[in-house]
C-alpha cells in the first residue's frame, strides 16, 4: 500500500489540562447538557418513539405478514404451482393442490386446498413474493404478531386470504413496475402523525 | 503473470518435480497440490521464502469428494501482505487415513481452523495442541459436512456434557498459598455480546490461564448452503455478521458473480458500495458503543445509536427489512432505491459526523477511558499477522492491509480515501482506528453519491436474474425462465473461487466450489472474527477480569459470524 493511502492515528499524549480532569468533566457535561436540553424542549436528538401509543410508518417495501390476494370473485389468485414453496429458504410454506371444479378457463384449473405458512419459521425474506408468477402472495406491513402457541403460528388459507378491498390492505413488499414505491422519512418522526397508522 | 512464474520457480527451486509438490491449474488463484509428507516443509518455505512471503494464512478448510480415492482435500488460502499475491494449497487425503500434519507451528492462525476441519470432516491434524470439536457439541455424532451426513438427523445433547478445560479441576496455589479460582465468563454474560464462554483461572483478580469455548450459535450455515440454491443462500448470509448484514450479501454475491462471469450494472455497484460503507459505520458504532458500555460509558452508546437507527431506516426503505436485508441478488440488487435515497443519505452525511464529534468529545481524551484501555490487550504486528488477524484489529497493530486498497472491488480504486493505521495494537488503538474508519467511510459515501448513474440494478441475463414481473405475467419465454430459475436454481459453472471483501471486521472470504448444478457443492465462509477471537485466550493471562471485558469488546466478536 502506498504511504499516501495511509492515515496514522496513533494516540496523542494527554495534555496537562486533560490530566487535570476537571476541565474535561465540564466539557463533557456541556455535551450531555446540550443533548438533554435539546431533547427536553425539541426532541432534537431522539429517534425513539413512544410505542405503542405512537407507531412508526414503515416504507411500502416492509416485509411483514403475508397476504394471499383474491380475484374479483373472491377466489384465491393462487394456482397452487408450488413456486413459493420451492423458493422458500426456510421451508415454511406448505401447499396441497386440488382441481378447481367447473373452472371456466384452463388457466385456473388448480387451486390450493391447503396453504399454510409457519410464521415462526418464516424469515421474511420475500422470496415467495419474488417467485409467485400470479401475484397471488404479497406481504403486508403487519409486523407485530403474537401467538399463544406454536400451532397458532401456522396460519392457513382462512387467515391468509385477503379480507376487504385491496385498497384497504396495508400492503408492503410486493412486485411492482416502474417507479419505486417507497420513501424514507428522515429525521425519524417521533411524534404521532395526525392520522394514526393503525386507523387505516 | 510474470509474478506467477516467479513464484512457481521459487517453489520448484526448493521442491523439484517429483518431490510431492506440483502446480495444478488454478483459474482464480495459483494452486499447488502438495503431498502431506512434505507439507510442513512446504508451508515453512511459503512463509519464509522472500519471493513467496505468505505470512497470512487467511483460510483453511476441508472439502469432501466421496467419489475420489483420496476423499478429502484440505485447502489452504495464503496471502502475502507485502507482495499482494494469494496462493492456494491443496492436500488430498484418504478417508481411512485422514491425517494431515498440523501447521500451528508455522501459522498460529491454523489453530481453530484445523479444529473446525476436524469437527466438520473428521480430518485429524497430527501435532495439533488441542484437537477437539469446536463448533459442534462434544457429544455430537459424526462429521456434519461430509456429503453422506444426513442434515435431518437429530441428536439429544444434554447439559453437563460440555467439555471443561482439562486444567479446570486442578487445584493450584500461588506463591502466597492462596488457592486460585476457576471462573466462567459467559456464555450468557452481558459483556460477551453473544454466546461465548471463556473459562479463566484467577489469582486474585489477575487471569493466569484461559480457554475459550464457542459454537453456541452454530446454525450449520455451510451445510444448509449445500441444501439450497445459489440465491437462497442470500438470506442465510444476512445472519452471519448481523450488525452489517449488507456486506455479507455483497461478499457472497461478488464471489458467485466471479464464478459465473457476470458483473452487476454500475448503478447496482454504487448502491452496494454506499450501503456497504453505511453498514461498516453501523458495525463500528455497535462495536465501539458496546465496548464503551462495558467500560461504564453508556452515553456515547446511546448517542451513536441514533445514527444507527437512521441508517436502518434507509436500509428498510430500500429493501423492506431493517436487520436481515436480503437486498443483494447474484447479478445486482432486488430493487432500485427509492427516489429520496440521495437526499436521505446526504442528511446522514451531515448528521453522523456531529454525533461522532460528540462521542469523541466525551471519550477520546477521557483520562478514565484511556487508562482503562491503553496498553490493554496489546498485540504486535507480527503476532497479529500470525494469528490471521485482518481488518481494524490488524490495522491497529500497524499493518496497513485493507482489501479495498490492496485488491479493490466495486470500484474502490477510484475513490479517494485513506486507510487508518495505528501502531500501539492495544484496545485504545483499535478504538481510534474504528473512529477514523467511520470518517473515511463517510468520505467514500459522499463521493459515491455523485456517481449514482441511472440504469438497471440487476443484469439482464435470465440465466442469472429473475425476469421483470411484467414480462413474467405476459410473455411465455420469461415465464419459463422464471420457472426454471425458481425450481432448479441458477446454474453456476463447475469450478472453484475464493472471493474476499473487506467487511467491517476484516477479510470476509467465501471459498466456493461448484459442481455445475443448481446448488453450491461447498461454501466455506472465512469469518474475520473467527481468526481474531482465537487469539483471545492467549491474550488474557496477565490481565484483570475487567480488562478481559475491554479486550473482548474491542475485538468485535459477532457470534453469528463466529459460529455460523
Amino acid at each position: 500500500m502506498r504511504p499516501q493511502d495511509v492515515i496514522v492515528c496513533d494516540a496523542k499524549p494527554l495534555g496537562a489540562i486533560q490530566r487535570l480532569y476537571l476541565v474535561e468533566i465540564v466539557k463533557g457535561l456541556a455535551v450531555t447538557l446540550r443533548h438533554f436540553l435539546g431533547n427536553l424542549f425539541g426532541r432534537k436528538y431522539t429517534v425513539t418513539i413512544e410505542w405503542p401509543e405512537v407507531k412508526r410508518e414503515y416504507s411500502e417495501r416492509l416485509r411483514g405478514r403475508h397476504i394471499l390476494l383474491t380475484r374479483e370473485d373472491g377466489s384465491p389468485r393462487c394456482v397452487a404451482c408450488y413456486m413459493c414453496e420451492t423458493a422458500c429458504p426456510a421451508e415454511c410454506i406448505h401447499i396441497e393442490a386440488e382441481d378447481t371444479p367447473d373452472s371456466a378457463t384452463v388457466e385456473f384449473e388448480k387451486r390450493p386446498k391447503v396453504f399454510t405458512i409457519d410464521l415462526l419459521r418464516c424469515v421474511y425474506c420475500g422470496f415467495c413474493v419474488d417467485a409467485c408468477p400470479k401475484e397471488a402472495i404479497v406481504m403486508s406491513r403487519v409486523h407485530e404478531m403474537a401467538f399463544a402457541s406454536r400451532e397458532e403460528a401456522v396460519v392457513g388459507l382462512d387467515q391468509l386470504l385477503q379480507k376487504g378491498p385491496t385498497a384497504k390492505l396495508d400492503l408492503g413488499y410486493r412486485p411492482y413496475y416502474g417507479a419505486p414505491r417507497s420513501r424514507i422519512q428522515l429525521p425519524i418522526p417521533v411524534t404521532a402523525p395526525a392520522e394514526p397508522v393503525g386507523a387505516r | 503473470m510474470a509474478n506467477r512464474e516467479e513464484r512457481a520457480a521459487a517453489v520448484r527451486h526448493a521442491f523439484p518435480p517429483g518431490s510431492g509438490v506440483e502446480e495444478v491449474g488454478g483459474v482464480d488463484l495459483q494452486t499447488f497440490r502438495v503431498d502431506r509428507k512434505v507439507l510442513p516443509a512446504f508451508a515453512r518455505h511459503l512463509k519464509d521464502d522472500p519471493a513467496l512471503d505468505c505470512r497470512l494464512l487467511s483460510d483453511l478448510c476441508g472439502v469432501d469428494y466421496p467419489d475420489r480415492e483420496q476423499r478429502f482435500d484440505v485447502v489452504y488460502h495464503l496471502y502475502s501482505i507485502d507482495r499482494g499475491h494469494r496462493i492456494r494449497v491443496k492436500v488430498p487425503v484418504r478417508e481411512d487415513d485422514a491425517v494431515v500434519p498440523s501447521l500451528v507451528s508455522v501459522w498460529k492462525a491454523a489453530d481453530w481452523f484445523e479444529r473446525e476441519a476436524f469437527d466438520m470432516f473428521g480430518i485429524r491434524f497430527s501435532g495439533h495442541p488441542n484437537l477437539k470439536r469446536i463448533l459442534c457439541h462434544p457429544a455430537f455424532h459424526g462429521h456434519p459436512l461430509r456429503k453422506d451426513y444426513d442434515p435431518g438427523q437429530r441428536w439429544l445433547l444434554r447439559e453437563g456434557e460440555q467439555l471443561a478445560p482439562s486444567w479446570a479441576d486442578e487445584v493450584q496455589e500461588d506463591e502466597d498459598h492462596f488457592e486460585t479460582q476457576v471462573l466462567n465468563l459467559g456464555p450468557s454474560h452481558p459483556a460477551t455480546h453473544g454466546t461465548l464462554r471463556a473459562v479463566v483461572r484467577l489469582d486474585g483478580e489477575v487471569i493466569t490461564q484461559a480457554e475459550v469455548e464457542i459454537g453456541y450459535l452454530h446454525r450449520c450455515f455451510e451445510k444448509m448452503a449445500e441444501q439450497h440454491t445459489w440465491n437462497q443462500v442470500i438470506p442465510y448470509t444476512d445472519r452471519l455478521n448481523y450488525c452489517s448484514a449488507m456486506m455479507n450479501g455483497v461478499g457472497y454475491a461478488l464471489a458467485v458473480e466471479r464464478l459465473v462471469g457476470v458483473t452487476a450494472p454500475p448503478r447496482a455497484q454504487v448502491i452496494r458500495l454506499i450501503l456497504s460503507e453505511l453498514s461498516r459505520i453501523m458495525d463500528h458504532i455497535v462495536d465501539i458503543g458496546a465496548n464503551l458500555n462495558d467500560l461504564g460509558a453508556m452515553t456515547p452508546f446511546l448517542y451513536m445509536y441514533e445514527a444507527r437507527e437512521e441508517i436502518y431506516s434507509v436500509l428498510e426503505a430500500c429493501c423492506g427489512s431493517r436487520l436481515t436485508m436480503s437486498y443483494v441478488r447474484i447479478g445486482g440488487l432486488s430493487f432500485d432505491v427509492p427516489d429520496d435515497f440521495e437526499s436521505s443519505v446526504r442528511y446522514l452525511l451531515k448528521r453522523i459526523p456531529r454525533l461522532l464529534d460528540d462521542m469523541e468529545r466525551l471519550i477520546t481524551d477521557n483520562r478514565i477511558f484511556r487508562e482503562r484501555t491503553e496498553g490493554v490487550g496489546a498485540m504486535s504486528a507480527a503476532d497479529a499477522l500470525d494469528w490471521g488477524w485482518t481488518g481494524p484489529c490488524l490495522r491497529a497493530s500497524g499493518v496497513a492491509y485493507d482489501i479495498r486498497k490492496a485488491e479493490p472491488y466495486l470500484g474502490y480504486e477510484t475513490y479517494d480515501f485513506k486507510v487508518p493505521v495505528s501502531h500501539a495494537g492495544d484496545t485504545y488503538a483499535r478504538y481510534l482506528v474504528r473512529v477514523e474508519e467511520m470518517r473515511q467511510s463517510l468520505e467514500i459515501v459522499a463521493q459515491a453519491l455523485g456517481r449514482m448513474v441511472p440504469g438497471p440494478v440487476i443484469v439482464d441475463d435470465h440465466r442469472v436474474a429473475l425476469p421483470p414481473k411484467e414480462e413474467v405475467y405476459t410473455e411465455m419465454e420469461s415465464l419459463i425462465w422464471h420457472f426454471k430459475l425458481v425450481m432448479e436454481g441458477m446454474k453456476v459453472p463447475r469450478g472453484e473461487v475464493y472471493g474476499y471483501t473487506e467487511a467491517a471486521n476484516g477479510e470476509l472470504g467465501f471459498y466456493i466450489v461448484s459442481d455445475g448444478s443448481g446448488s453450491p457443492y461447498r461454501i466455506k465462509v472465512r469469518p474475520p472474527c473467527f481468526a481474531i477471537f482465537q487469539a483471545f485466550e492467549h491474550m488474557l493471562p496477565g490481565h484483570m477480569v475487567s480488562d478481559a471485558v475491554a479486550i473482548l469488546g474491542s475485538m468485535n466478536v459477532i457470534a453469528g459470524e463466529l459460529d455460523r
